[in-house]
């Protein structure tokens, strides 16, 4: 067969309409399911996103109160070591002139700043500390959860430098026989990998809310579903003026201080 | 061995340089021993200082690797032959130093049997997963262009035409290495003393001035213990090189510290007060950070004064100051200070214990040795001609 030029011309025309012609049919058709997808799927495709309410004047109650850290503590098998340097905490408290430096003028300081504050790891939106792991051995999951992968973990502590909250701890030396009483139902760690709060991922599996929350007698820690806008959790920050650990750094904590 | 029995012979003060070198590695080695049994509690890292010596070594000694560009710069781009012998010097310290930061990582793993994790479950997103592509590749560069030109040399026969573009790369590729290694700490929220872009830009220029001095102090020393002797002018542009460097580094640090007094920003202040008048009665780093100033500002003189400059004698004083004073800032104060206070505001004092040090000595040692050997068969390649 003979193609002539004006064959030629007709038929890589038509072939470039038709590619063009499939791009703009494909392109509606996805803006249609696209839209479809929102109206039908959206009460019952939305994520999860769990996160904590700390309401500070409730935690303050009853003095030198540690019920939250002792049954975080011993239900994760966290190690407690004497001298400071070594130390693995998962839950604590610690001043609230070292937690908010910024939130405080001179006079209230005199009141404030040696309140106790309660910290965790804040479970961040953005995370630093997982975007720094080499080898993937920390990540947040799909429900906001920030966890770590112990038997991945290289020791490397890039995350503790990157995570501008003091969140996570080192085991600088062998952890196990530094555990009053073993848990079974949770693992133990080894030396040479880091730790820190995984919001109670274990029992959120369970359907069980956080074993501090839980413990807490005075209520002072709200757990719940961040995206629910009638949670428990949603409904305090409503109501009650809350406030982020440097939320400025862009991190995007979900544990919020009533303060 | 490329050439290693070239390394096999020599009098008994060689011998015993290299007994006592492996006598150090040896020691180094027991006491890496300890830490794998019972952790990283053998240093004296905790949980608030958790980046100490390990850390710091390996980022000096990426600056000293890079350095070696300025050898390699002048003498393939700008056709520079003062500088044909000191080039293939500068790779084989590079080299070296390397795989000295390679190891400075390795022991301040926490799990070091789990490295190959880095390979199967690699991480883009991760500075330090760069910061591996770029030394490793560097250091295979550098191996490959010094082979190369060394073999092509005992073989009194031109490098095959496919090294020169390797070189060519192995230029960017240096800075590349101490960009990535700046923006490992620059990159991160809520550490102050390290959040500044001119992070990298300072790493490049104290490199370029303790790296050169290195090479000086080498050099001088081969001429003294083997008579090679690279030339009065390849040291004088060196020490030229040096001089430069010494001077931006020096500015970068007063634009670091005016930028945090004039501000008075707390959580910038925080760490130069920390490392050059003491927070909290912490002063024990005070002492060190103002030796580091003093040896920088006497090294500048030194070094300004074309007259000093050129008397030999007087530019070891200056290259010994340069490498001292950019050592104790970069491989110590940067590190300590960035970690010292703590997010929280915790001073935390951090002492090296001796296992530590003994493990970072032996590091050291193993790159004496490595560039004892390298230097052995190159002299013996260009004595043979
Ligand atoms: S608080 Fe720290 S450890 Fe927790 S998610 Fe945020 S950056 Fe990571
Ligand atoms: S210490 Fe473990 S979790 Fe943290 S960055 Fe390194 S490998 Fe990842």
């Amino acid at each position: 067969m003979k193609i002539t030029r004006k064959d030629f011309l007709r038929i890589s025309g038509l072939g470039l309409l038709a590619v063009a012609g499939r791009k703009a049919v494909r392109a509606v058709a996805e803006r249609t399911s696209e839209r479809a997808s929102e109206q039908t799927s959206a009460p019952f495709a939305k994520q999860v996103r769990w996160g904590m309410a700390i309401d500070l004047q409730k935690c303050r109650q009853k003095d030198g109160c540690d019920r939250c850290i002792k049954a975080c503590h011993s239900t994760h098998n966290v190690p407690q070591f004497s001298d400071r340097a070594h130390e693995v905490k998962w839950i604590w408290k610690e001043p609230f002139k070292n937690v908010f430096p910024a939130a405080q003028t001179g006079y209230t300081r005199e009141f404030f700043g040696n309140l106790p504050v309660l910290l965790v790891c804040n479970h961040c939106d953005d995370p630093p500390c997982q975007d720094v792991c080499p080898v993937k051995a920390t990540w947040k999951r799909e429900d906001g959860v920030v966890t770590i992968d112990f038997h991945r973990c290289i020791g490397c502590r890039y995350c503790m430098a990157a995570c501008p909250y003091g969140a996570r701890s080192f085991n600088w030396l062998d952890p196990r026989p530094a555990i009053a009483t073993v848990n079974l139902d949770f693992p133990t760690r080894t030396k040479g990998v880091v730790e820190k709060c995984n919001f109670c991922e274990e029992r959120l599996a369970k359907g069980l809310g956080p074993a501090c929350a839980e413990s807490c007698e005075e209520k002072a820690i709200v757990f719940g579903d961040l995206e629910k806008p009638d949670s428990e959790v949603r409904r305090l920050l409503r109501s009650r003026f809350a406030v982020q650990r440097q939320p400025e750094l862009g991190t995007g904590p979900a544990v919020y201080y009533i303060v | 061995m490329f050439m290693f029995e070239k390394a096999l012979t020599g009098g008994r003060k060689y011998w015993l340089w290299i007994t006592s070198l492996f006598l150090l590695v040896l020691a180094g080695s027991l006491c890496y021993v300890l830490q794998l049994t019972h952790g990283l509690a053998v240093t004296g890292l905790s949980r608030d200082v958790s980046w100490g010596l390990y850390i710091a070594q390996f980022t000096f000694f990426v600056g000293v690797a890079a350095s070696a560009v300025m050898v390699v710069l002048p003498y393939y781009l700008h056709d520079y032959q003062q500088f044909g012998r000191i080039t293939i010097l500068g790779e084989l310290l590079a080299v070296t130093a390397v795989t000295m930061c390679i190891l400075f990582i390795f022991v301040d793993l926490g799990q070091p049997t789990r490295i190959v994790n880095i390979v199967l479950h690699p991480q883009p997103k991760s500075v330090m997963f760069w910061d591996m592509i770029a030394l490793g590749g560097y250091l295979l560069m550098n191996a490959a262009i010094a082979v190369v030109t060394l073999t092509a040399q005992r073989e009194q026969v031109p490098a095959p035409g496919w090294i020169k573009p390797v070189i060519i790369l192995s230029i960017p590729w240096a800075i590349g290495i101490h960009t990535v290694t700046a923006f490992l700490y620059s990159g991160l929220p809520g550490r102050s003393y390290w959040l500044t872009a001119i992070l990298a830009p300072r790493f490049l220029a104290s490199a370029f001035a303790s790296g050169p001095a290195l090479l000086i102090l080498l050099c001088l020393a081969l001429r003294k213990l083997s008579g090679f002797d690279a030339g009065r002018e390849a040291i004088q542009k060196l020490a030229v090189i040096v001089t430069y460097a010494l001077a931006i580094n020096m500015f970068l640090i007063l634009a670091e510290v005016f930028t945090a007094f004039y501000s008075e920003i707390p959580a910038h202040e925080e760490h130069f007060e920390y490392l050059f008048i003491g927070l909290n009665g912490d002063r024990h780093l005070v002492l060190w950070m103002w030796l580091s100033t003093l040896l920088s500002g006497v090294a500048l003189a030194l070094l300004l004064v074309p007259k000093w400059r050129n008397n030999i004698r007087l530019l070891v004083v200056a290259c010994v100051c340069v490498f001292v004073s950019i050592w104790l800032d970069k491989g110590l104060g940067l590190i300590v200070g960035g970690m010292a206070p703590s997010p929280l505001g915790a001073v935390t004092r951090y002492v090296p214990t001796l296992p530590e040090s003994a493990i970072v000595l032996g590091i050291w040692a193993s790159g004496a040795l490595m560039i004892t050997v390298f230097y052995k068969i190159t002299l013996s390649v260009w004595e043979d001609n």
